[in-house]
């Protein structure tokens, strides 16, 4: 069964998938087996990640074809982490769902495509083959069009118009990449990619190469000058969508930059890396500045998903064994406290049906346990410590300080510190000041309100927590983080174990 | 649509073109065909009744919902993935078995046939699924 354990990730979605589409018209089951199905796909991905951690790169040469050949499915410690990732904010929006969206897009078929969107971005983690992952891109992203449309409403076909444009123009640079990649080397699998284009006659040309699948990559991560196809659409579908949208999609681009930056182009590092890292800066920068002018409760998130992204990046653009350490650890901490934040935001529109700050108010009053669930991830984001987001941001700023990259560090610190004025503001507008609508010593108003349901909190709960551990244990998690980078930094180890012809 | 033409032309080309979709089913591994243009055909032939008569008379014809058809495609296709996988091989690694007929020769049986046929059923529900929902709107 071990040969299975690396593919398991991809098939047990799929599998769920599948399962739902039988029972199309009864929505009682379709919800089981998508809490059922990610809460499997949880258990897999972390019986995989103690796998790899035990014994070093999982391989599956599919149907027996030795790599090159054929198609490699790889865990390393990197991959598998973003699994179990995946594998978590999977089974927590699955629970939140089933309230947490309404009825007639459950019955259009939204669970069934959470499992395709799950499949497709597991199987772009785990893929070693880059068409492979080309298609994989595909499945999630298809998946991601119809979830972002479901329902319909004008705002949201907005929003879906500019999201498919944008993702269909990086998916057409991608492939223009890949194409040009097999005419130069005729290989399109990863790890033989990595030893080919290390005695590659052209670096030159494999570096002008390399800017196609920046450019594709940094499209869908939402890296500057690329990015404003975020802001616009991700407030616009239910907010279990935003949720799984803001913690993995844009992580997947971010995976994949690193991992195709790290393994297959560092001809010219110089050149290369430091682009990435001016993009990071300036993406930090936009997004921050962004968020300031924003009023509602989820574009103020969305642009600082855009915003942080600039924070994972940077990691990959200092190129040290520190800086990648504390990308991974970044990567880890973001996507949990930023799904968290969306599904706070989903309770709390819920409750009073709008998400715009100037209209709420007084939450702190009425529901305090909400609010500490909120402000745990939010000064987490900002780098509060003893929070997560505090070890992830000192890794980067300490890594960049032993390159001397000051330029860098200070812009990181900078933004931080408008991130932090950012969350105060979304705390003072929807938690602390007055509701707007009750004058001044009367009593709130409770009734308009909609009872919070116990399947939409304990998802924030349980992340909450998860935030509380990795900030408290946080030298555990580094640990597994650093050899994580350390498995990126240098290949040979994957390299090795995707040539291991083993049946 | 109400055309006597039509309507006989349907009669007897449905059953042709399925019988046809099998045959491509079953040949695709040696030559051209298999799931893909098998269930693209099927569907034509469903289509094809669709237009002659409507879309309850072709829905009562299929008798399954596409739906069903689409996630049976796709635990056909998985199964045959994992058996592979269950016998101590490379997940996907197809697998061969096969029995004589005595006087016909040998058949030879195999797992991508049976993944084959996920495709085939896939193909048909969705195209069949787009073409009622599209007569339907």
């Amino acid at each position: 069964m071990l040969s299975l354990l690396p593919v398991l990730p991809i098939v047990i979605p799929l599998l769920s998938g599948a399962i739902s589409l039988l029972f199309w018209r009864s929505l009682w089951i379709q919800r089981w087996i998508g809490v059922g199905g990610t809460g499997l796909l949880l258990l897999s991905t972390l019986r995989l990640l103690s796998e790899v951690e035990r014994t070093g790169i999982l391989s599956v040469q599919i149907g027996g074809w030795a790599a090159p050949v054929g198609i490699t499915i790889v865990a390393d410690l990197f991959s598998a982490i973003m699994a179990v990732l995946a594998g978590i904010i999977g089974f927590c929006v699955a629970v939140y769902s089933w309230y947490g969206v309404d009825e007639r897009r459950q019955s259009y078929g939204y669970f069934v495509f959470l499992h395709v969107l799950l499949m497709g971005v597991c199987g772009s983690f785990l893929t070693g083959d880059i068409f492979n992952m080309y298609v994989w891109f595909e499945v999630m992203l298809m998946a991601s069009f119809v979830l972002v449309a479901l329902g319909g409403t004008p705002m949201q076909m907005e929003g879906a118009f500019k999201y498919v444009t944008l993702n269909l123009v990086s998916s057409a640079l991608f492939l223009a990449g890949i194409g040009i990649l097999y005419g130069v080397v005729g290989t399109l699998n990863m790890a033989d990619l990595s030893v080919k284009l290390a005695q590659t006659a052209d670096p030159g040309l494999v570096t002008t190469l390399s800017m196609f699948f920046l450019i594709a990559f940094g499209i869908k991560a939402a890296m500057f000058p690329l990015f404003f196809w975020l802001p616009s659409s991700y407030h616009t579908p239910p907010p279990a969508v935003s949720a799984v949208f803001a913690g993995l999609l844009t992580k997947v681009g971010v995976y994949a930059l690193i991992r195709v930056f790290t393994l297959i182009f560092v001809q010219d590092v110089v050149y290369t890396h430091n682009l990435i890292l001016i993009m990071s800066g300036l993406t930090m920068l936009c997004g921050v500045l962004g968020a300031a002018a924003q009023f509602e409760f989820r574009r103020v998130l969305s642009f600082h998903i855009v915003s942080q992204i600039g924070y994972m990046t940077m990691g990959l653009g200092l190129n040290s064994r520190l800086s990648l350490t504390a990308s991974v650890f970044y990567i880890t901490h973001h996507i949990i406290v930023k799904t968290n934040l969306f599904l706070v935001s989903g309770v709390i529109q819920k409750m009073r049906g709008t998400g715009d700050l100037k209209k709420l108010g007084g939450l702190y009053k009425t529901h305090p346990s909400l609010s500490v669930l909120f402000l745990i991830p939010a000064m987490s984001l900002a780098g509060l410590p003893p929070l997560s987001g505090f070890f992830a941001k000192l890794g980067l700023v300490i890594a960049g300080l032993r390159l001397e990259q000051y330029c860098i560090v200070a812009t990181a610190l900078f933004v931080s510190l408008l991130t932090l004025f950012s969350m105060t503001k979304l705390w003072a507008e929807a938690f602390w000041k007055p509701r707007p609508d009750v004058a001044e010593g009367e009593d709130e108003p409770r009734s308009d309100d909609e009872p919070m349901c116990l399947t939409m909190i304990l998802p924030i709960l349980v992340l909450a927590l998860i935030t509380l551990t990795i900030g408290i244990g946080a030298e555990t998690f580094f640990n597994l983080a650093d050899r994580a980078a350390g498995q990126l930094m240098d290949p040979t180890e994957y390299i090795e174990a995707v040539m291991r012809t083993r049946s | 649509m109400n055309s006597l033409i039509l309507h006989t032309a349907s009669r007897l080309l449905h059953p042709l073109l399925l019988l046809y979709a099998v045959y491509l089913l079953f040949s695709g591994h040696n030559v051209p065909g298999g799931g893909f243009c098998a269930g693209l055909i099927g569907a034509a032939s469903f289509a094809l009744h669709t237009f002659a008569h409507d879309v309850p008379s072709a829905r009562k014809l299929l008798r399954a919902d596409p739906h069903t058809l689409i996630g049976t495609g796709l635990l056909f296709a998985m199964g045959s993935a994992l058996l592979s996988a269950f016998r101590g091989q490379a997940f996907m690694t197809g697998l061969w078995g096969g029995f004589d007929l005595s006087g016909l020769g040998h058949v030879s049986v195999g797992t991508p046939v049976i993944f084959d046929t996920g495709v085939f059923l896939v193909v048909l529900g969705v195209t069949l699924l787009i073409i009622f929902t599209l007569s339907e709107s």
